[in-house]
């Protein structure tokens, strides 16, 4: 798994065209447009191993409480 | 202590009397832009009238953050050595989110440069440095306070001003007329020229206060930002030294917030308690404010330029506005001085093409940063604070976390002066210890050719030469072959591997605005 940066000088632009992507869209769409974005990424990288690893790294920062979408 | 805002005196200009002769240039706005490319003029032998509605400095510290590469500008004008004197030095900037620190960078990690990566420094004070360098100049700088420019007219081959004093109503002619007059400019307003670009809906409250001790527990002063702080709840807080003991408390308000009542005595105090715990302080200037990032679609009409403000403007988080501007005046003294002197206008169409795309590039980098601290639905807010979540464990996400990517020079490759392809053409000169103190004192203003190897590099009218000291820091920051080609404003305009004597001709012709 990559810890460190692996976007060099273009990270800004690709934060900043990822919240584009989420433009006008409603939570709901939001929801949905991540979700494809999470399989596309998947399937994009491949390596199964890799993919779990990700998952499970992701899993381990969930945070109690409220978020912006609420409870 | 207060900053003294002594008023300069009102002289009545002699228009009032009898018409003046013909100004080469009219700079409208004293403000350290306006008063920058005035010196920068003197220098060139130029002479130019400074028109100034008010007759104080800076109310308030405004622009704080002044830039390595507008401090090397600063140098070349005569004031950089006061400048670093009287600021406050910083390169760290350190970013917290809640009470953790996630991430810090060190904006000039190497030593072997004359000015640090940032000095702070209250815009009150440099105003008064400007105006004191400009009154070294006497016969080249006509400084009119309380002279406000009501009118103008490009008439073709000079624009007319109108002018009103505490004595009455004046005119006078220019050859050129340099819009200094900040972001509400009323050049631009009677010229009717769009000014578009992107508002934010966030009110923010920044506030300067006097303390009797550094409310930061390192040692050397630096810039902290922080994320949802226990003190701030919910929003953003950056916090910035200043001289005098006076620091810079910015905080975010959120949309909704009533600018009034977050302006009240009251409110404001309430808020500087939180920050600062229970000290003793001064309240010295604040403000709640809005921004937006805009530029104009040219920064040259015909006889009118903009410069500064007018002609751009940026969110506070980068500090791309003030030292934008001095870039602007960096970029266009020289061309203006040559244009005044028969070179081809091309070279304000330079300055217009250049600056376009330096101010491009800070209102990219000063929207992105906005956006990202201030996220405009949930589906931001909840990529930015999982960012922020991520950025606790993973190095990669710190670099996502954006409070600002601070101001740096634009390169000019590939832009009309420029010629070549070797990778510092159109970056500035990179600073070097030399014998005689810094390459920065001594590259000053004129065309240079910047030799790194003994070959027989040719001596040519209009251009200096300077045969760098060999050694690893140059080899590092320059090469150790060839020679570089220095525009007056310290730009690498081209690269040369062997002593051509035609390509440096041609080069020079190509800097010079003469396009072969």
């Amino acid at each position: 798994m990559i810890i460190e940066d692996n976007l060099g000088h273009q990270g800004d632009a690709l934060y900043s065209a990822l919240m584009q992507t989420h433009d006008g869209l409603t939570p709901n769409q939001s929801h949905a447009l991540n979700a494809r974005l999470v399989l596309l990424m998947m399937n994009e990288i491949g390596n199964p191993d890799t993919i779990i690893a990700l998952m499970a790294d992701a899993r381990a920062l969930t945070q109690p409480g409220v978020g912006p979408f609420g409870a | 202590m207060a900053y003294d805002y002594a008023p300069f005196p009102y002289v009545a200009p002699p228009g009032l009397i009898a018409p003046e002769p013909r100004h080469p240039v009219a700079i409208v706005g004293a403000g350290p832009i306006g008063l920058a490319l005035a010196i920068d003029l003197a220098q060139r032998g130029i002479k130019s009238v400074v028109l100034d509605d008010n007759n104080v400095v800076s109310v308030g510290s405004r622009a704080i953050c002044w830039a390595k590469r507008t401090l090397e500008i600063f140098e070349r004008l005569g004031v950089g050595d006061r400048m670093l004197e009287k600021g406050v030095t910083w390169t760290v900037g350190r970013l917290f989110h809640g009470t953790d620190e996630i991430y810090s960078f060190d904006l000039l990690p190497e030593d072997g440069h004359k000015y640090p990566a940032f000095v702070n420094l209250q815009q009150y004070y440099v105003e008064q440095f400007l105006v004191e360098r400009a009154q070294d100049f006497p016969d080249l700088i006509d400084m009119r306070f309380l002279n406000k420019v009501t009118d103008h007219s490009d008439q073709g081959d000079h624009v007319t001003l109108n002018v009103e004093t505490p004595d009455g109503a004046y005119q006078i002619e220019a050859e050129y007329y340099i819009a200094a007059d900040g972001a509400g400019s009323s050049t631009r307003k009677r010229m009717e020229l769009p000014f578009h670009g992107q508002s934010f809906d966030e009110h923010f409250l920044i506030v300067d206060v006097e303390l009797p001790q550094s409310p930061f527990p390192t040692e050397d002063p630096e810039r902290w930002f922080w994320f949802a702080p226990p003190f701030h709840p919910g929003q953003s807080a950056l916090l910035h030294k200043q001289p005098d003991n006076i620091y810079r408390i910015d905080l975010q308000l959120g949309p909704n917030a009533d600018p009034e009542l977050e302006a009240s005595e009251e409110k404001v105090l309430a808020r500087i308690k939180a920050v600062i715990g229970e000290m003793d302080f001064r309240l010295d200037w604040m403000s709640v404010y809005k921004f937006r990032c805009a530029k104009l679609d040219r920064f040259v009409h015909d006889r009118i330029i903009f410069v500064g403000d007018s002609a751009h403007v940026v969110s506070p988080f980068g500090a791309r506005g003030g030292n934008g501007g001095i870039q602007d005046i960096d970029n266009l003294g020289w061309k203006l001085a040559a244009v005044l002197r028969e070179k081809p206008t091309t070279l304000l169409d330079s300055y217009d093409a250049e600056r376009r795309h330096g101010a491009a590039e800070n209102i990219l980098n000063s929207s992105r940063a906005t956006n990202f601290m201030t996220p405009k639905s949930v589906i931001e807010t909840l990529f930015r604070n999982e960012a922020l979540n991520l950025a606790g464990t993973y190095p990669f996400a710190r670099k996502l976390i954006n409070s600002g990517r601070l101001s740096t020079p634009c390169t000019l490759e590939g832009m009309t002066l420029q010629t070549g392809q070797h990778p510092l053409v159109g970056r500035c000169l990179i600073d070097l210890p030399i014998a005689s103190g810094w390459l920065t004192e001594t590259i000053t203003g004129d065309f240079t050719l910047l030799t790194l190897d003994n070959a027989p590099w040719p001596t040519t009218k209009g251009l200096l030469n300077y045969a760098l000291p060999p050694g690893r820091l140059t080899a590092d920051r320059y090469g150790t072959k060839g020679a570089f080609l220095i525009r007056p404003d310290g730009h690498i305009c081209a690269y040369f591997s062997t002593p051509d004597v035609e390509a440096i001709s041609d080069a020079m012709f190509r800097a010079n605005g003469g396009f072969s």
